[in-house]
Protein backbone atom coordinates (compact mmCIF):
# COMPACT_ATOMS: atom_id res chain seq x y z
CA UNK A 1 0.00 0.00 0.00
CA UNK A 2 2.32 2.43 -0.88
CA UNK A 3 0.23 5.82 -1.90
CA UNK A 4 3.29 7.35 -3.97
CA UNK A 5 3.03 4.38 -6.54
CA UNK A 6 -0.49 5.80 -7.47
CA UNK A 7 -1.03 8.54 -9.86
CA UNK A 8 -2.92 9.88 -7.36
CA UNK A 9 -6.36 12.02 -8.36
CA UNK A 10 -6.67 10.46 -11.74
CA UNK A 11 -7.05 6.95 -11.05
CA UNK A 12 -10.76 8.56 -9.52
CA UNK A 13 -11.99 10.38 -12.50
CA UNK A 14 -9.31 9.80 -15.04
CA UNK A 15 -9.58 7.35 -17.94
CA UNK A 16 -7.18 4.83 -16.58
CA UNK A 17 -7.53 1.08 -17.61
CA UNK A 18 -8.01 0.65 -14.07
CA UNK A 19 -10.75 2.68 -14.05
CA UNK A 20 -12.46 1.33 -17.04
CA UNK A 21 -11.98 -2.28 -15.13
CA UNK A 22 -13.29 -1.04 -12.12
CA UNK A 23 -16.42 0.19 -14.17
CA UNK A 24 -16.98 -2.76 -15.86
CA UNK A 25 -16.97 -4.99 -13.33
CA UNK A 26 -19.79 -2.75 -12.00
CA UNK A 27 -22.00 -2.69 -14.49
CA UNK A 28 -21.10 -6.54 -14.74
CA UNK A 29 -22.35 -6.92 -11.28
CA UNK A 30 -25.35 -4.34 -11.52
CA UNK A 31 -26.62 -6.17 -14.10
CA UNK A 32 -26.58 -9.85 -12.49
CA UNK A 33 -28.75 -7.90 -9.49
CA UNK A 34 -30.82 -6.55 -11.88
CA UNK A 35 -31.33 -9.95 -13.43
CA UNK A 36 -32.04 -11.60 -10.13
CA UNK A 37 -34.69 -9.22 -9.79
CA UNK A 38 -36.18 -9.14 -12.94
CA UNK A 39 -35.77 -12.80 -13.83
CA UNK A 40 -38.68 -14.48 -11.74
CA UNK A 41 -41.03 -11.55 -12.59
CA UNK A 42 -40.62 -12.10 -16.41
CA UNK A 43 -40.76 -15.74 -15.40
CA UNK A 44 -43.89 -15.61 -13.74
CA UNK A 45 -45.46 -13.75 -17.11
CA UNK A 46 -44.54 -16.49 -18.74
CA UNK A 47 -46.50 -18.84 -16.29
CA UNK A 48 -49.24 -16.88 -16.49
CA UNK A 49 -49.73 -16.37 -19.92
CA UNK A 50 -49.40 -20.25 -20.67
CA UNK A 51 -52.61 -22.24 -21.82
CA UNK A 52 -53.67 -24.30 -19.04
CA UNK A 53 -53.05 -27.28 -21.15
CA UNK A 54 -49.86 -26.41 -21.57
CA UNK A 55 -49.46 -25.65 -17.31
CA UNK A 56 -47.68 -29.22 -16.55
CA UNK A 57 -45.24 -29.47 -20.19
CA UNK A 58 -41.56 -30.20 -19.23
CA UNK A 59 -39.25 -28.85 -19.96
CA UNK A 60 -41.07 -25.32 -19.97
CA UNK A 61 -40.56 -22.95 -22.90
CA UNK A 62 -38.25 -20.14 -21.74
CA UNK A 63 -39.83 -17.68 -24.57
CA UNK A 64 -43.76 -18.71 -24.73
CA UNK A 65 -44.93 -19.52 -28.66
CA UNK A 66 -48.38 -17.69 -27.84
CA UNK A 67 -49.56 -15.09 -25.32
CA UNK A 68 -52.78 -16.52 -23.77
CA UNK A 69 -55.30 -15.01 -21.51
CA UNK A 70 -56.77 -18.72 -20.98
CA UNK A 71 -55.24 -18.97 -17.43
CA UNK A 72 -55.69 -15.84 -16.54
CA UNK A 73 -59.57 -16.06 -17.54
CA UNK A 74 -59.97 -19.30 -15.20
CA UNK A 75 -58.52 -17.46 -12.46
CA UNK A 76 -60.74 -14.35 -12.63
CA UNK A 77 -63.46 -16.74 -13.84
CA UNK A 78 -62.85 -18.54 -10.75
CA UNK A 79 -65.65 -18.53 -7.77
CA UNK A 80 -65.15 -15.60 -5.23
CA UNK A 81 -62.14 -14.16 -7.16
CA UNK A 82 -64.05 -11.03 -8.40
CA UNK A 83 -65.99 -10.09 -5.49
CA UNK A 84 -62.58 -10.79 -3.09
CA UNK A 85 -60.80 -8.79 -5.68
CA UNK A 86 -63.40 -5.76 -4.97
CA UNK A 87 -63.59 -6.01 -1.50
CA UNK A 88 -59.46 -5.61 -1.71
CA UNK A 89 -59.76 -2.36 -3.89
CA UNK A 90 -62.55 -0.99 -1.05
CA UNK A 91 -60.17 -1.78 1.85
CA UNK A 92 -57.00 -0.44 0.25
CA UNK A 93 -58.96 3.19 -0.68
CA UNK A 94 -60.69 3.40 2.67
CA UNK A 95 -57.20 2.35 4.57
CA UNK A 96 -55.58 5.56 2.17
CA UNK A 97 -58.44 7.89 3.19
CA UNK A 98 -58.40 7.26 6.75
CA UNK A 99 -54.92 7.11 7.31
CA UNK A 100 -54.22 10.26 4.47
CA UNK A 101 -57.02 12.64 6.91
CA UNK A 102 -55.90 11.34 10.07
CA UNK A 103 -51.57 10.94 9.33
CA UNK A 104 -51.24 14.27 7.16
CA UNK A 105 -52.43 16.59 9.49
CA UNK A 106 -49.99 14.65 12.33
CA UNK A 107 -47.50 15.24 9.51
CA UNK A 108 -47.75 18.84 9.24
CA UNK A 109 -48.30 19.56 12.84
CA UNK A 110 -44.53 17.68 13.10
CA UNK A 111 -43.08 19.64 10.04
CA UNK A 112 -43.92 22.95 11.37
CA UNK A 113 -44.54 23.72 14.85
CA UNK A 114 -42.09 23.71 17.89
CA UNK A 115 -44.17 22.56 20.85
CA UNK A 116 -43.95 20.64 24.33
CA UNK A 117 -44.26 16.92 23.30
CA UNK A 118 -43.00 16.85 19.71
CA UNK A 119 -40.20 14.72 20.41
CA UNK A 120 -42.14 12.22 22.66
CA UNK A 121 -44.92 11.90 19.90
CA UNK A 122 -42.27 11.28 17.38
CA UNK A 123 -40.74 8.44 19.88
CA UNK A 124 -44.26 7.14 20.18
CA UNK A 125 -44.81 6.68 16.19
CA UNK A 126 -41.29 5.76 15.36
CA UNK A 127 -42.04 2.39 18.65
CA UNK A 128 -44.88 1.43 16.94
CA UNK A 129 -42.52 -0.42 14.24
CA UNK A 130 -41.09 -2.20 17.02
CA UNK A 131 -44.41 -4.06 17.44
CA UNK A 132 -45.02 -7.00 14.75
CA UNK A 133 -48.56 -6.00 13.38
CA UNK A 134 -49.28 -9.97 13.83
CA UNK A 135 -49.97 -8.88 17.19
CA UNK A 136 -53.19 -6.48 15.97
CA UNK A 137 -55.54 -8.78 14.19
CA UNK A 138 -55.85 -11.48 17.13
CA UNK A 139 -57.20 -9.15 19.17
CA UNK A 140 -59.21 -7.42 16.92
CA UNK A 141 -60.79 -10.25 15.48
CA UNK A 142 -62.72 -10.81 18.95
CA UNK A 143 -63.59 -7.17 19.19
CA UNK A 144 -65.25 -6.71 16.05
CA UNK A 145 -67.44 -9.92 16.95
CA UNK A 146 -68.55 -7.33 19.50
CA UNK A 147 -68.61 -4.19 17.20
CA UNK A 148 -70.23 -6.08 14.43
CA UNK A 149 -67.68 -5.12 12.14
CA UNK A 150 -66.65 -9.12 12.25
CA UNK A 151 -66.03 -10.58 7.88
CA UNK A 152 -66.26 -6.29 7.05
CA UNK A 153 -64.31 -4.44 4.84
CA UNK A 154 -64.61 -1.36 7.02
CA UNK A 155 -63.06 -4.09 10.12
CA UNK A 156 -60.05 -4.82 7.63
CA UNK A 157 -59.26 -1.05 6.83
CA UNK A 158 -59.45 0.08 10.27
CA UNK A 159 -56.81 -2.91 11.03
CA UNK A 160 -54.89 -1.57 7.63
CA UNK A 161 -55.21 1.76 9.01
CA UNK A 162 -53.23 1.12 11.90
CA UNK A 163 -50.49 -0.16 10.17
CA UNK A 164 -49.91 2.54 7.71
CA UNK A 165 -50.74 5.38 10.08
CA UNK A 166 -47.37 5.76 11.55
CA UNK A 167 -45.87 5.86 8.29
CA UNK A 168 -48.53 8.25 6.78
CA UNK A 169 -47.30 10.67 9.48
CA UNK A 170 -43.74 10.16 9.22
CA UNK A 171 -43.91 10.38 6.06
CA UNK A 172 -46.32 13.10 5.19
CA UNK A 173 -43.79 15.45 7.62
CA UNK A 174 -40.76 14.73 6.38
CA UNK A 175 -42.11 16.29 2.76
CA UNK A 176 -43.81 19.12 4.53
CA UNK A 177 -40.46 19.67 5.43
CA UNK A 178 -39.25 20.14 2.24
CA UNK A 179 -41.83 22.53 1.17
CA UNK A 180 -40.17 26.03 2.23
CA UNK A 181 -42.11 27.61 4.93
CA UNK A 182 -41.15 30.48 4.25
CA UNK A 183 -43.40 30.56 1.60
CA UNK A 184 -46.50 30.10 3.78
CA UNK A 185 -45.15 32.85 5.85
CA UNK A 186 -44.90 34.96 2.94
CA UNK A 187 -48.19 34.28 2.15
CA UNK A 188 -49.92 35.07 5.59
CA UNK A 189 -47.82 38.40 5.62
CA UNK A 190 -50.05 39.51 2.36
CA UNK A 191 -53.15 38.39 4.57
CA UNK A 192 -53.90 34.87 3.74
CA UNK A 193 -55.41 32.92 7.38
CA UNK A 194 -53.22 30.15 8.14
CA UNK A 195 -55.87 28.19 6.92
CA UNK A 196 -55.89 29.84 3.50
CA UNK A 197 -51.46 29.63 3.54
CA UNK A 198 -51.80 25.83 3.47
CA UNK A 199 -54.53 25.64 0.98
CA UNK A 200 -53.40 27.40 -1.13
CA UNK A 201 -49.38 27.27 -1.05
CA UNK A 202 -48.04 24.01 0.66
CA UNK A 203 -50.58 21.95 -0.02
CA UNK A 204 -50.34 22.35 -3.89
CA UNK A 205 -46.41 22.02 -3.35
CA UNK A 206 -46.83 19.03 -1.32
CA UNK A 207 -49.43 17.32 -3.39
CA UNK A 208 -47.02 15.01 -5.95
CA UNK A 209 -45.17 13.56 -2.44
CA UNK A 210 -48.80 13.46 -0.98
CA UNK A 211 -49.51 11.31 -4.05
CA UNK A 212 -46.75 8.77 -3.34
CA UNK A 213 -47.26 8.91 0.24
CA UNK A 214 -50.88 7.54 -0.66
CA UNK A 215 -50.10 5.25 -3.22
CA UNK A 216 -47.75 3.63 -0.96
CA UNK A 217 -50.56 3.25 1.70
CA UNK A 218 -52.84 1.66 -0.90
CA UNK A 219 -49.70 -0.96 -1.76
CA UNK A 220 -49.73 -1.57 2.53
CA UNK A 221 -53.53 -2.73 2.50
CA UNK A 222 -53.67 -3.80 -0.89
CA UNK A 223 -50.64 -6.89 0.18
CA UNK A 224 -51.83 -7.60 3.87
CA UNK A 225 -52.48 -11.47 3.97
CA UNK A 226 -52.29 -12.40 7.73
CA UNK A 227 -54.60 -9.84 9.31
CA UNK A 228 -56.74 -10.35 6.19
CA UNK A 229 -56.67 -14.18 6.70
CA UNK A 230 -57.79 -13.47 10.55
CA UNK A 231 -60.30 -11.26 9.95
CA UNK A 232 -62.06 -12.11 7.03
CA UNK A 233 -63.07 -16.19 6.80
CA UNK A 234 -66.67 -15.96 5.04
CA UNK A 235 -65.70 -12.14 2.91
CA UNK A 236 -62.41 -13.01 2.29
CA UNK A 237 -59.74 -9.56 0.92
CA UNK A 238 -58.12 -11.31 -2.74
CA UNK A 239 -54.81 -12.44 -0.99
CA UNK A 240 -56.78 -14.19 1.70
CA UNK A 241 -59.00 -15.91 -0.60
CA UNK A 242 -56.00 -16.81 -2.78
CA UNK A 243 -54.26 -17.89 0.61
CA UNK A 244 -57.15 -20.28 1.63
CA UNK A 245 -57.59 -21.48 -1.60
CA UNK A 246 -53.64 -22.11 -2.25
CA UNK A 247 -53.62 -25.84 -1.22
CA UNK A 248 -56.73 -27.02 -2.86
CA UNK A 249 -55.81 -25.40 -6.25
CA UNK A 250 -54.40 -26.49 -9.44
CA UNK A 251 -50.71 -24.69 -10.18
CA UNK A 252 -51.89 -22.94 -13.04
CA UNK A 253 -54.56 -20.97 -11.16
CA UNK A 254 -51.39 -19.99 -8.70
CA UNK A 255 -49.32 -18.41 -11.51
CA UNK A 256 -52.35 -16.41 -12.44
CA UNK A 257 -53.11 -15.43 -9.19
CA UNK A 258 -49.57 -15.08 -8.56
CA UNK A 259 -49.35 -12.72 -11.75
CA UNK A 260 -52.71 -10.80 -10.81
CA UNK A 261 -51.12 -9.93 -7.44
CA UNK A 262 -48.11 -8.45 -8.66
CA UNK A 263 -48.78 -7.07 -11.57
CA UNK A 264 -50.72 -3.57 -9.82
CA UNK A 265 -47.40 -3.04 -7.19
CA UNK A 266 -45.12 -3.32 -10.56
CA UNK A 267 -46.99 -0.12 -11.99
CA UNK A 268 -47.14 1.12 -8.39
CA UNK A 269 -43.57 1.72 -7.88
CA UNK A 270 -43.39 3.18 -11.56
CA UNK A 271 -45.50 6.20 -10.40
CA UNK A 272 -43.76 6.53 -7.25
CA UNK A 273 -40.32 5.45 -8.37
CA UNK A 274 -39.09 9.65 -7.95
CA UNK A 275 -40.15 10.09 -4.08
CA UNK A 276 -38.72 6.34 -2.97
CA UNK A 277 -35.82 7.59 -1.50
CA UNK A 278 -38.03 10.57 -0.23
CA UNK A 279 -40.46 8.44 1.16
CA UNK A 280 -38.03 6.24 3.13
CA UNK A 281 -34.71 7.35 3.11
CA UNK A 282 -35.78 10.21 5.26
CA UNK A 283 -37.83 8.32 7.70
CA UNK A 284 -35.45 6.29 8.78
CA UNK A 285 -34.10 9.49 10.61
CA UNK B 1 -40.34 30.77 15.33
CA UNK B 2 -42.87 32.14 17.32
CA UNK B 3 -46.81 31.07 16.38
CA UNK B 4 -49.51 32.49 18.50
CA UNK B 5 -51.98 29.42 17.68
CA UNK B 6 -50.39 27.24 20.63
CA UNK B 7 -53.33 24.88 20.58
CA UNK B 8 -53.01 23.94 16.43
CA UNK B 9 -50.25 21.25 16.76
CA UNK B 10 -52.33 19.53 19.52
CA UNK B 11 -55.70 19.19 17.88
CA UNK B 12 -53.83 18.19 14.44
CA UNK B 13 -51.97 15.57 16.60
CA UNK B 14 -55.04 14.35 18.62
CA UNK B 15 -56.74 12.33 15.95
CA UNK B 16 -54.07 10.07 14.97
CA UNK B 17 -53.29 9.78 19.10
CA UNK B 18 -56.96 8.95 19.35
CA UNK B 19 -56.40 6.47 16.38
CA UNK B 20 -53.70 4.30 17.42
CA UNK B 21 -54.94 4.69 21.39
CA UNK B 22 -58.28 2.54 19.92
CA UNK B 23 -56.65 0.49 17.09
CA UNK B 24 -52.86 -0.02 18.12
CA UNK B 25 -52.40 0.24 21.90
CA UNK B 26 -55.61 -1.64 23.44
CA UNK B 27 -55.55 -4.70 20.54
CA UNK B 28 -51.60 -5.15 22.16
CA UNK B 29 -52.65 -4.95 25.30
CA UNK B 30 -55.52 -7.22 24.70
CA UNK B 31 -53.25 -9.34 22.89
CA UNK B 32 -51.29 -10.58 26.27
CA UNK B 33 -54.61 -10.51 28.08
CA UNK B 34 -55.82 -13.30 25.79
CA UNK B 35 -52.75 -15.26 26.04
CA UNK B 36 -52.38 -14.99 29.79
CA UNK B 37 -56.54 -15.34 30.65
CA UNK B 38 -59.05 -17.85 30.32
CA UNK B 39 -63.04 -17.52 28.98
CA UNK B 40 -64.01 -16.29 31.79
CA UNK B 41 -61.28 -13.68 32.65
CA UNK B 42 -59.14 -15.27 35.54
CA UNK B 43 -55.01 -15.51 35.09
CA UNK B 44 -54.01 -18.24 33.51
CA UNK B 45 -51.04 -19.94 32.00
CA UNK B 46 -52.68 -22.59 30.56
CA UNK B 47 -52.65 -21.39 27.14
CA UNK B 48 -48.72 -21.09 26.99
CA UNK B 49 -48.75 -24.19 28.52
CA UNK B 50 -51.09 -25.63 25.18
CA UNK B 51 -48.80 -23.41 22.74
CA UNK B 52 -45.83 -25.16 24.27
CA UNK B 53 -47.23 -28.50 24.02
CA UNK B 54 -48.32 -28.03 20.62
CA UNK B 55 -46.74 -30.89 18.94
CA UNK B 56 -45.92 -28.05 15.94
CA UNK B 57 -44.38 -25.50 18.84
CA UNK B 58 -40.69 -25.94 18.19
CA UNK B 59 -40.50 -26.76 14.09
CA UNK B 60 -42.36 -23.52 14.22
CA UNK B 61 -39.63 -21.83 16.58
CA UNK B 62 -36.40 -23.32 15.15
CA UNK B 63 -37.70 -22.60 11.76
CA UNK B 64 -38.85 -19.17 12.47
CA UNK B 65 -35.51 -18.65 14.59
CA UNK B 66 -33.39 -20.69 10.96
CA UNK B 67 -35.49 -18.01 8.76
CA UNK B 68 -34.38 -14.92 10.40
CA UNK B 69 -30.41 -16.24 10.77
CA UNK B 70 -30.26 -17.09 7.10
CA UNK B 71 -32.21 -14.71 5.27
CA UNK B 72 -31.12 -11.44 7.10
CA UNK B 73 -27.27 -11.69 5.65
CA UNK B 74 -28.01 -12.77 2.31
CA UNK B 75 -29.94 -9.69 2.32
CA UNK B 76 -27.77 -7.46 3.44
CA UNK B 77 -24.91 -8.41 1.30
CA UNK B 78 -27.51 -7.61 -1.93
CA UNK B 79 -28.54 -4.72 -0.65
CA UNK B 80 -25.08 -3.37 0.23
CA UNK B 81 -23.68 -4.08 -3.38
CA UNK B 82 -27.27 -2.98 -4.89
CA UNK B 83 -26.95 0.49 -2.89
CA UNK B 84 -22.95 0.96 -3.80
CA UNK B 85 -23.53 0.04 -7.47
CA UNK B 86 -26.43 2.90 -7.02
CA UNK B 87 -23.65 5.01 -5.61
CA UNK B 88 -21.46 4.38 -7.76
CA UNK B 89 -23.81 6.62 -10.77
CA UNK B 90 -23.75 4.19 -13.39
CA UNK B 91 -25.66 5.64 -16.57
CA UNK B 92 -29.03 5.10 -16.14
CA UNK B 93 -28.92 5.22 -12.33
CA UNK B 94 -32.45 5.78 -12.17
CA UNK B 95 -33.58 2.70 -14.43
CA UNK B 96 -31.39 0.96 -11.53
CA UNK B 97 -32.55 1.98 -8.67
CA UNK B 98 -36.31 1.73 -9.86
CA UNK B 99 -35.32 -1.85 -11.05
CA UNK B 100 -33.66 -2.77 -7.73
CA UNK B 101 -36.78 -1.14 -5.90
CA UNK B 102 -39.47 -3.09 -8.15
CA UNK B 103 -39.78 -6.11 -5.51
CA UNK B 104 -41.06 -3.26 -2.76
CA UNK B 105 -44.55 -3.29 -3.57
CA UNK B 106 -45.01 -7.42 -4.21
CA UNK B 107 -46.38 -9.41 -1.26
CA UNK B 108 -45.63 -11.81 0.42
CA UNK B 109 -47.97 -14.37 -1.03
CA UNK B 110 -47.28 -13.48 -4.52
CA UNK B 111 -43.42 -13.19 -4.05
CA UNK B 112 -44.36 -16.87 -2.85
CA UNK B 113 -46.02 -18.23 -5.38
CA UNK B 114 -43.69 -16.27 -8.20
CA UNK B 115 -40.87 -18.48 -6.44
CA UNK B 116 -43.06 -21.97 -7.03
CA UNK B 117 -43.23 -21.49 -10.63
CA UNK B 118 -39.26 -21.51 -10.15
CA UNK B 119 -38.86 -24.81 -7.83
CA UNK B 120 -42.19 -26.73 -8.56
CA UNK B 121 -41.09 -30.09 -9.70
CA UNK B 122 -41.87 -28.75 -13.01
CA UNK B 123 -41.34 -25.64 -13.03
CA UNK B 124 -37.85 -23.02 -14.48
CA UNK B 125 -35.18 -23.66 -12.29
CA UNK B 126 -35.13 -27.67 -13.24
CA UNK B 127 -35.82 -26.82 -17.04
CA UNK B 128 -32.80 -24.39 -16.87
CA UNK B 129 -30.53 -26.68 -15.16
CA UNK B 130 -31.67 -29.45 -17.97
CA UNK B 131 -31.03 -27.18 -20.78
CA UNK B 132 -27.73 -26.49 -19.58
CA UNK B 133 -27.20 -30.17 -19.16
CA UNK B 134 -26.58 -29.67 -15.41
CA UNK B 135 -28.87 -32.57 -14.49
CA UNK B 136 -30.57 -35.41 -15.93
CA UNK B 137 -34.28 -35.18 -14.34
CA UNK B 138 -35.76 -33.00 -12.62
CA UNK B 139 -35.03 -32.50 -8.76
CA UNK B 140 -37.17 -32.60 -6.55
CA UNK B 141 -36.94 -28.86 -4.07
CA UNK B 142 -40.13 -28.91 -2.40
CA UNK B 143 -40.69 -31.90 -0.52
CA UNK B 144 -41.60 -32.17 3.54
CA UNK B 145 -38.87 -35.12 3.68
CA UNK B 146 -36.28 -32.43 2.86
CA UNK B 147 -37.20 -29.15 5.04
CA UNK B 148 -33.87 -28.12 4.86
CA UNK B 149 -34.35 -27.76 0.91
CA UNK B 150 -37.79 -25.84 1.84
CA UNK B 151 -35.84 -23.22 4.10
CA UNK B 152 -33.57 -22.83 1.13
CA UNK B 153 -36.44 -22.04 -1.17
CA UNK B 154 -38.18 -19.67 1.21
CA UNK B 155 -34.19 -17.94 1.59
CA UNK B 156 -34.65 -17.61 -1.66
CA UNK B 157 -37.77 -15.44 -2.18
CA UNK B 158 -37.40 -13.55 0.86
CA UNK B 159 -33.81 -12.55 -0.36
CA UNK B 160 -35.86 -11.62 -3.39
CA UNK B 161 -38.91 -9.84 -2.16
CA UNK B 162 -37.61 -7.64 1.17
CA UNK B 163 -33.71 -6.81 -0.22
CA UNK B 164 -35.18 -3.31 -1.93
CA UNK B 165 -36.13 -2.04 1.49
CA UNK B 166 -33.09 -2.70 3.27
CA UNK B 167 -31.49 -1.12 -0.48
CA UNK B 168 -33.69 2.01 0.03
CA UNK B 169 -32.79 3.03 3.02
CA UNK B 170 -28.79 2.37 2.86
CA UNK B 171 -28.76 4.08 -0.60
CA UNK B 172 -30.15 7.40 1.51
CA UNK B 173 -27.92 6.74 4.48
CA UNK B 174 -25.17 6.84 1.73
CA UNK B 175 -26.06 9.74 -0.22
CA UNK B 176 -25.93 11.78 3.30
CA UNK B 177 -22.23 10.86 3.28
CA UNK B 178 -20.55 13.87 2.19
CA UNK B 179 -18.94 13.12 -0.95
CA UNK B 180 -15.35 14.86 0.15
CA UNK B 181 -14.63 12.17 2.85
CA UNK B 182 -14.25 9.74 -0.11
CA UNK B 183 -12.77 12.19 -1.95
CA UNK B 184 -10.17 12.62 0.68
CA UNK B 185 -9.35 8.40 0.73
CA UNK B 186 -9.09 8.97 -2.82
CA UNK B 187 -6.54 11.40 -2.23
CA UNK B 188 -4.81 8.89 0.30
CA UNK B 189 -4.96 6.25 -2.65
CA UNK B 190 -7.73 4.01 -0.66
CA UNK B 191 -8.67 0.77 -2.13
CA UNK B 192 -12.57 0.65 -2.53
CA UNK B 193 -12.32 -2.06 -0.21
CA UNK B 194 -10.60 0.36 2.15
CA UNK B 195 -12.82 3.00 1.26
CA UNK B 196 -15.93 0.95 2.23
CA UNK B 197 -14.76 -0.75 5.22
CA UNK B 198 -13.04 2.80 6.72
CA UNK B 199 -15.23 5.48 5.48
CA UNK B 200 -18.76 4.11 4.43
CA UNK B 201 -19.54 1.48 6.72
CA UNK B 202 -18.75 3.74 9.53
CA UNK B 203 -20.57 6.27 8.44
CA UNK B 204 -23.36 4.16 7.29
CA UNK B 205 -24.14 2.74 10.66
CA UNK B 206 -27.30 5.16 12.10
CA UNK B 207 -28.58 3.48 8.65
CA UNK B 208 -27.64 -0.11 8.92
CA UNK B 209 -29.41 -0.29 12.43
CA UNK B 210 -32.66 1.03 10.97
CA UNK B 211 -32.54 -1.17 8.62
CA UNK B 212 -31.26 -4.10 10.38
CA UNK B 213 -33.62 -3.72 12.93
CA UNK B 214 -36.76 -3.00 10.72
CA UNK B 215 -36.10 -6.33 8.64
CA UNK B 216 -35.60 -8.24 11.69
CA UNK B 217 -38.91 -7.41 12.89
CA UNK B 218 -40.75 -8.10 9.64
CA UNK B 219 -38.69 -11.73 9.29
CA UNK B 220 -40.08 -12.89 12.69
CA UNK B 221 -43.55 -12.29 11.19
CA UNK B 222 -42.57 -14.04 7.51
CA UNK B 223 -45.99 -16.02 6.88
CA UNK B 224 -47.37 -15.96 3.03
CA UNK B 225 -44.19 -16.65 1.70
CA UNK B 226 -43.81 -20.15 3.68
CA UNK B 227 -47.12 -21.40 2.92
CA UNK B 228 -46.64 -21.48 -0.35
CA UNK B 229 -43.43 -22.87 -1.01
CA UNK B 230 -43.27 -25.40 2.21
CA UNK B 231 -47.09 -26.16 1.82
CA UNK B 232 -47.28 -28.46 5.03
CA UNK B 233 -43.45 -29.13 5.28
CA UNK B 234 -42.50 -26.41 7.75
CA UNK B 235 -44.25 -24.26 9.82
CA UNK B 236 -43.65 -20.84 11.27
CA UNK B 237 -44.61 -18.87 14.58
CA UNK B 238 -47.43 -16.19 12.02
CA UNK B 239 -48.86 -19.49 10.52
CA UNK B 240 -49.27 -21.22 13.63
CA UNK B 241 -51.15 -18.43 15.10
CA UNK B 242 -53.04 -17.81 12.15
CA UNK B 243 -54.25 -21.70 12.62
CA UNK B 244 -54.93 -21.24 16.32
CA UNK B 245 -56.71 -18.19 15.62
CA UNK B 246 -58.84 -19.72 12.69
CA UNK B 247 -59.54 -23.57 12.10
CA UNK B 248 -58.93 -24.74 15.38
CA UNK B 249 -60.67 -21.07 16.67
CA UNK B 250 -58.79 -20.74 19.36
CA UNK B 251 -57.81 -17.33 20.20
CA UNK B 252 -55.75 -17.21 23.64
CA UNK B 253 -53.17 -19.79 21.89
CA UNK B 254 -53.16 -17.58 18.75
CA UNK B 255 -52.24 -14.58 20.99
CA UNK B 256 -49.63 -16.63 22.80
CA UNK B 257 -48.18 -17.31 19.50
CA UNK B 258 -48.40 -13.47 19.06
CA UNK B 259 -46.88 -12.35 22.10
CA UNK B 260 -44.07 -14.71 21.71
CA UNK B 261 -43.00 -13.10 18.46
CA UNK B 262 -43.24 -9.68 20.15
CA UNK B 263 -40.77 -11.22 22.80
CA UNK B 264 -38.52 -12.05 20.14
CA UNK B 265 -38.72 -9.35 18.09
CA UNK B 266 -38.16 -7.16 21.16
CA UNK B 267 -34.91 -9.22 21.80
CA UNK B 268 -33.64 -8.85 18.73
CA UNK B 269 -33.99 -4.95 18.77
CA UNK B 270 -32.38 -4.46 22.04
CA UNK B 271 -29.67 -6.57 20.61
CA UNK B 272 -28.92 -4.47 18.30
CA UNK B 273 -29.29 -1.69 19.65
CA UNK B 274 -26.91 -2.73 22.11
CA UNK B 275 -24.38 -4.81 19.67
CA UNK B 276 -24.14 -1.72 16.94
CA UNK B 277 -24.42 1.76 19.56
CA UNK B 278 -25.41 4.85 17.23
CA UNK B 279 -24.26 8.24 18.46
CA UNK B 280 -27.08 10.43 19.33
CA UNK B 281 -28.28 11.89 16.60
CA UNK B 282 -28.76 15.46 15.97
CA UNK B 283 -31.79 15.32 12.95
CA UNK B 284 -34.83 17.12 13.02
Amino acid sequence: MNATDRPIPLARRGHGAEWYGARTLTYAAASLLAFFVLAPIYLIFVAAVTPRQHAFDYPRAIIPTEISTDTIAFFLNASGVVPSFWRSVQVALITLAIAVLIGAPAGYALARYVFRGRDAYRLAVLSTRAFPIVILAIPLAVTYIRWGLDDSVIGVAFMHTALALPFTVLITSSIFMSVPRDLEEAAQTLGCTPLQAFVKVSLPLALPGLAAAAIFTWVLSWNDVFAASILTLRNPTLPAKILAALTQSPIYYQFAAGFVMLLPSLVVIFFIRRYLLGLWGRVVK
Amino acid sequence: MTRRLGWAPYALLLPSLIYLAIFFATPMAQAFALALQDRDGNWTQASVGRMIGDPNFRDAVTTTIALVILVLPVQFVLAMSMALIINARLKGQGLWLYVYALPLGISELAAGIVWVSIFTQTGWLNTILEGLGLIDRPIIWQSAETPWLLILTIVVAEAWRATSIIMIILVAGLQSIPREFLEAADVYGATTWQKVRRVILPMLRPSLQVALILRTILAFQVFATVIALAGSGVTVLSREAQRWATSIDNDHVAAAYAGLILILSLSATLLFLWLLPTREEHTG
